[in-house]
């Protein structure tokens, strides 16, 4: 556990650490940024969107924004970046370059703060060792000045006090011994007694010697130990003498000895009797031992003087002075061996009673270090002054630790500046291959509309000649052919047929590439359209004896709106699918609305192979639409359709041999078939699927499927149409008046599959018959008998009738009254069992060849119930009719500037019983379409001289708009302009090339749409079509 | 009588059919022929004459264009050149149309030697179809004038 939350605190950490650097970097690149707009929109968060007040914060929280949401992805973020950011790559470098200088001071500065820490820690050190040093001899030279006092105090009290004296040479050398453990800094001391002249011979007598003078000594200094006190020469006549009378054994050789002829020691003795205190002498060589010492003297008093005592009564009360020997050296040297520590220091003392000459007392001169303390002493005597200095023995360590941390921040700063650096050209980089990239992308697209483009028109060059070779193959065949040459010709007219639909579906699969496919808006029958895709495969089910059956829902709309022709493809490609691969069974066409199946969608349970339509297992048909966006997850639907639009599922479900696993996912990519074997036995090229495909989604829909191997596969796509009917014709019963012949007759359906018989029921519904449906012939008998309105046929599957028919023809030929209905059977094939039932001497049942179509249902059954066959109406004849229905009294302009293209459209148009007017350019066209005039529609020339026929009827367009303005405001008389409120010309384009005209760029200058050049009936029609609604309605 | 009117007319046929075969003529000249009824009876007679008319102009245009060494207007020869093949192609005129295109690629790449030998092709092109179809015009004539029936020709 504890682990675990260590670990989600160090990613908390880190991840802080990251956004307070990506902080810092967005606010570099900020003001790095030369292209700002553009990024901001819809990229910033929904939080930050309330705090951002200005533009720059907008822009760095968008930053911010994009880098905390990609986390720690670099890559991506620098991608994000580069999407449309440029850098300014020279003010990078300065960046650097001022970066890397700050750093390099910081580390400087660094390295000198740490190393000045350093040496003022070091100078503390020495202070401290230096002090303690001072204090310490101070304190055993006052202990051992002190003791010298107290033994001043002793001879006056034992020497001078006591009458005869109490001490003599051998008493105090002898005391003096034994307390010189109490003056450890002494090396000897000595008692010098005041001697006045007057008193020297008398002194001499008492103590059996002269006195001498230390003179010679002092000038010729001997270092013997036999120090000859004798050579000295008697002291010369003096004021006053001092000689030593009493001396420790140490410096016995003093003894007689004048302590006012020596040049120091009688400025000490005379300061120190006029003072009353410890006097120092300067250090000088000490006699005998020649080394450096400095002497004591102490005034030893007749009396106990008062404080205040002036020095002239001072020096009248003076019995003698005591002296103590200081050995300054040795004394320095036994304090410092009693500290630890050394070695680490040098110490040197200095007498500095004269400052321009400080006398040195102890230790070496060696050269300065430069870092040194100075510590004063104070001995006690005012007037000498004195001072210890110390410095380390040692030259100052190298500053390791400033260096390391200064080099440590210098190199980091300088990472950060590479880090930085390489970012930068990184980004630079990836930005340069992002530009390249975008111009290959540009490059490769261009390339692809050239590609799409060059399809088309090779696609649509070929197209002509193969029509050429197929027209000519079928008259070939209506020739005296032999056998072998017949087959020959229809071979090769089979494969120029293939020829011509593959040229049609790449030509497709261009056009949806380059987005040209544009989707019609008409009102077609869907039923009709499903009829007749059927009669298009019925040859071919009936010959592999598979059953096709189409359902179309009674709640889909008689009439739609959209482009016939593409569902009509799409039908027609997942169908031949379908007959392709399918040996026996069924394929069944399924149209319902969207709606309908979410009613129904959750009573269907899983369907058993008894209810499909052959009998055969199928393919789960909801796992072919379950992955459809309409369908979102438990059955609610994210998309709902306007009230006007119908949305259709529709589904192909086949028995064929499916598809394998593997091939599943690239079944709508181009070009992809499940085998290369595919081709060989079943021919197509794999293109179908993914046009179908791109169609399903140009209707808004979505296309899937669900196939098991060897089981089936089915299809649905659902598309969105328009509702065709008007509300009126909705209330009219739904079938179409040609079959009103048929209306209100009975039939009886004997079926025991519900699948098939509700296609049939379907199917004579259409026709206005009421269809009862029952399982078995017994009951259709039964319900003959019973039934109270007459039956007019019984329809029986052709499976029944071959298991039941003799039992059947039985039953009705003893009872006459079943006579009267027609038998029908519906069978899968043309070879039927009909010779059967004639045997039998009834009437022979009418046969009726599955797949069920209305209208072949319609002329089978007016065949066989003997009803009058009409005349098949008008509007069913070929375009050419029709259009010369629409166009007939038709008042219309050509304009065209080519002569001979002017004289034919004419022709064409004329033809068609339209009235044409020709203009050869646009100015006069203009002229003449100046409203009111009588025109009904004007075909008009793209690419002409002076005025091309965009601008030509742009200008038309004008005119128009403002003769609708004054038919508004009132100025133009209506009357004059027959019963039109308002103007508006269909002008049609004529081009020759249909790819680069397109229908946008027609509208876009207010055409209606374009026909090409020269014309084809078809094509006109449709146009025409759009704006000539019924013939007759301006004929009347 | 009847045996002159149907030689002419498998004459007709024979030489309807080589102008297709040839080349001289596409689907569109069958279409022109189909426009051809009682209301328009030289329909395509007048449209062809148009065509030749507009031929003869645009070809000394384009001549008079290309004449000009060294300062060739090719707007001018294109925008000619686009014209004589619709009409060309409204015609059927099939081998004029299709030099119509090499033209019109000589004269976009602004190749002044093919430009010239493409309107000497065109020129004598033209001229071979005027003279084919004046026989064709002829030969309808003379069956007309037998008093027969124009044969319908299924290409």
């Amino acid at each position: 556990m504890s682990l675990f939350h260590v670990l989600g605190f160090g990613v908390k950490i880190g991840h802080l650490f990251w956004m307070l650097c990506c902080w810092f970097v967005s606010w570099f690149v900020d003001n790095g940024i030369e292209d700002k707009s553009g990024l901001l929109v819809g990229s910033v968060g929904d939080l930050e969107k309330t705090k951002m007040t200005t533009l720059k914060k907008k822009n760095k929280m968008w930053f911010w924004n994009k880098i905390s949401s990609s986390g720690l992805k670099i890559p991506s973020f620098s991608y994000q970046f580069l999407g449309s950011v440029k850098f300014n790559k020279a003010w990078w470098r300065k960046l650097v370059v001022v970066w890397v200088v700050f750093w390099v001071l910081v580390s400087i500065w660094t390295f000198w703060y740490f190393s000045s820490q350093a040496m003022e820690k070091r100078k503390e050190t020495l202070a401290s060792m230096c002090d303690e040093r001072a204090r310490m001899l101070q304190d055993q030279f006052n202990v051992s000045m002190n003791h010298v006092q107290a033994m001043s105090i002793l001879i006056s009290t034992f020497h001078h006090g006591k009458i005869p004296s109490a001490i003599d040479q051998r008493t105090f050398s002898e005391y003096t011994d034994r307390t010189s453990f109490e003056r450890p800094l002494t090396s000897g001391v000595a008692y010098a007694m005041r001697v006045l002249h007057s008193e020297r011979e008398e002194f001499e007598r008492q103590q059996g010697w002269t006195i001498r003078k230390m003179y010679s000594l002092e000038q010729n200094p001997v270092h013997k130990d036999d120090y000859d006190l004798e050579a000295l020469e008697p002291s010369p006549v003096q004021e006053e003498y001092a000689p030593v009378i009493f001396a420790q054994d140490t410096v016995s050789h003093v003894v007689s000895l004048d302590m006012l002829s020596g040049k120091e020691d009688r400025e000490n003795v005379l300061r120190a009797r006029s003072s009353g205190k410890g006097v120092l002498t300067a250090p000088f060589p000490l006699i005998k031992t020649n080394r450096l010492g400095v002497i004591l003297t102490f005034a030893v008093y007749k009396r106990d003087l008062p404080s205040n005592a002036t020095p002239k009564e001072r020096i009248e009360a003076t019995n003698g002075y005591l002296g103590g020997v200081f050995d300054i050296e040795s004394l320095v040297e036994n304090l410092l061996q009693q500290l630890a520590s050394k070695q680490t220091i040098l110490v040197n003392v200095y007498d500095i009673t004269n400052h321009s000459q400080p006398i040195s007392m102890y230790g070496t001169n060696v050269s300065a270090d430069g870092l040194e303390r100075v510590s004063p002493l104070i001995f006690g005597d005012p007037l000498r002054k004195h001072e210890m200095r110390c410095r380390f023995k040692q030259k100052p360590p190298w500053p390791v630790l400033s260096m390391v941390t200064s080099f440590g921040i210098l190199v980091i700063a300088l990472l950060v500046a590479h880090i930085i650096h390489a970012t930068v050209s990184r980004i630079h980089k990836v930005e340069e291959d992002c530009d390249k990239m975008k111009q290959l992308k540009k490059k490769a697209e261009a390339a692809d509309v050239a590609k799409s483009q060059f399809l088309a028109t090779v696609s649509h060059e070929i197209r002509t000649p193969m029509n050429g070779v197929l027209g000519m193959l079928h008259m070939l065949m209506d020739t005296e052919l032999d056998v072998t040459q017949q087959d020959y010709v229809r071979t090769a007219q089979a494969s120029g047929k293939a020829l011509v639909s593959l040229i049609n579906e790449v030509l497709d699969q261009a056009k949806i590439e380059s987005g040209k496919l544009e989707l019609e808006e008409v009102r077609f029958d869907l039923r009709g359209i499903l009829d007749d895709v059927l009669s298009l495969f019925s040859s071919k089910s009936q010959q592999k004896g598979v059953e096709l059956a189409v359902y179309i829902s009674d709640r889909v709309p008689d009439m739609l709106i959209g482009d016939p022709g593409r569902f009509r493809q799409i039908l027609t490609n997942l169908m031949g699918n379908s007959i392709k691969f399918t040996e026996k069974g069924h394929i069944f066409v399924t149209v319902h609305l969207v709606d309908e199946l979410f009613e129904s969608i959750d009573g269907e349970t899983a369907s058993s192979p008894e209810s499909t339509l052959s009998g055969l297992p199928v393919a789960d048909r909801q796992r072919s639409w379950e992955n459809f966006k309409a369908f979102s997850s438990n059955g609610h639907r994210s998309f709902e359709p306007s009230p006007p639009d119908i949305n259709l599922i529709v589904s192909v479900e086949d028995t064929g041999v499916g598809i394998p696993v593997e091939a599943q996912s690239r079944i709508f990519t181009p070009f992809m078939q499940v085998g290369p074997s595919i081709s060989r036995t079943h021919g197509g090229t794999g293109i179908g699927l993914s046009i179908s495909k791109c169609l399903v989604g140009l209707m808004k829909g979505e296309i899937g499927f669900s196939s098991t191997p060897k089981v089936g596969s089915t299809f649905t796509f659902t598309a969105v149409f328009s509702n065709g009917m008007q509300p009126a014709e909705r209330k009219n019963d739904n079938n179409q008046p040609i079959f009103s012949e048929f209306r209100g007759m009975k039939a009886v359906v004997v079926d025991h599959r519900p699948a098939r018989a509700k296609v049939s029921w379907y199917h004579f519904q259409r026709l206005g018959i009421r269809v009862e449906v029952v399982p078995r012939v017994e009951q259709a008998l039964h319900y003959l008998k019973i039934g109270t309105t007459t039956v007019n046929m019984i329809l029986i599957e052709q499976e029944i009738w071959n298991r039941e028919a003799d039992d059947f023809i039985k039953k009705l030929q003893k009872d006459p009254l079943f006579l009267s209905p027609k038998l029908i059977l519906l069978a899968n094939s043309v070879e039927s069992s009909i010779s059967e039932a004639l045997c039998t001497g009834i009437d022979p049942p009418i046969v009726i060849v599955k797949p069920l179509r209305a209208s072949m249902l319609a002329a089978t059954l007016q065949r066989g119930l003997g009803i009058g066959i009409r005349e098949p109406p008008q509007h069913k004849g070929p375009p050419a009719l029709i259009l010369r229905n629409l166009l007939l009294g038709r008042k219309i302009l050509i304009v065209d500037d080519n002569n001979v293209n002017l004289r034919v459209a004419a022709g064409a148009l004329k033809k068609y019983g339209a009235d044409v007017v020709c203009a050869e350019s646009g100015i006069k066209a203009i002229s003449l379409l100046k409203p009111p005039h009588e025109f009904d529609a004007c075909f008009m020339d793209i690419q002409m001289p002076e005025m091309d026929g965009f601008e030509a009827t742009r200008r038309i367009r004008d005119m128009e708009e403002e003769m609708n303005k004054r038919i508004k405001n009132g100025e133009a008389l209506i009357v004059e302009n027959g019963n039109k409120t308002s103007w508006h010309l269909p002008v049609l384009a004529m081009t020759a090339d249909v790819i680069q005209a397109t229908h946008e760029e027609c509208l876009k200058c207010g055409m209606d749409g374009y026909v090409s050049k020269p014309f084809e009936a078809e094509q006109l029609y449709r146009e025409v079509s759009r704006f000539f609604n019924s013939p007759s309605d301006t004929e009347s | 009588m009847d045996t002159l009117i149907a030689q002419l007319q498998r004459r007709f046929c024979d030489f309807t059919i080589s102008l297709y075969h040839q080349g001289f003529l596409d689907d569109q000249f069958t279409e022109l022929k189909k426009l051809q009824d009682e209301c328009s009876p030289d329909f395509v007679a007048e449209v062809v004459t148009l065509f030749f008319e507009d031929c003869e102009k645009l070809i000394s245009n384009m001549a008079r264009a290309l004449d000009q060494t060294g300062n060739v207007d090719f707007k001018l020869v294109g925008s000619s050149v686009h014209q004589l093949k619709g009409s060309s192609s409204s015609v059927g005129a099939k081998r004029v149309k299709g030099l119509c295109v090499t033209l019109k690629e000589c004269c976009d790449s602004q190749n002044y030697e093919g430009c010239v030998r493409c309107l000497q092709q065109v020129d004598i092109e033209y001229k071979t179809l005027k003279a084919k179809l004046q026989d064709l015009f002829n030969l309808e004539q003379q069956i007309v004038q037998a008093g027969g029936r124009i044969p319908q020709v299924d290409i």
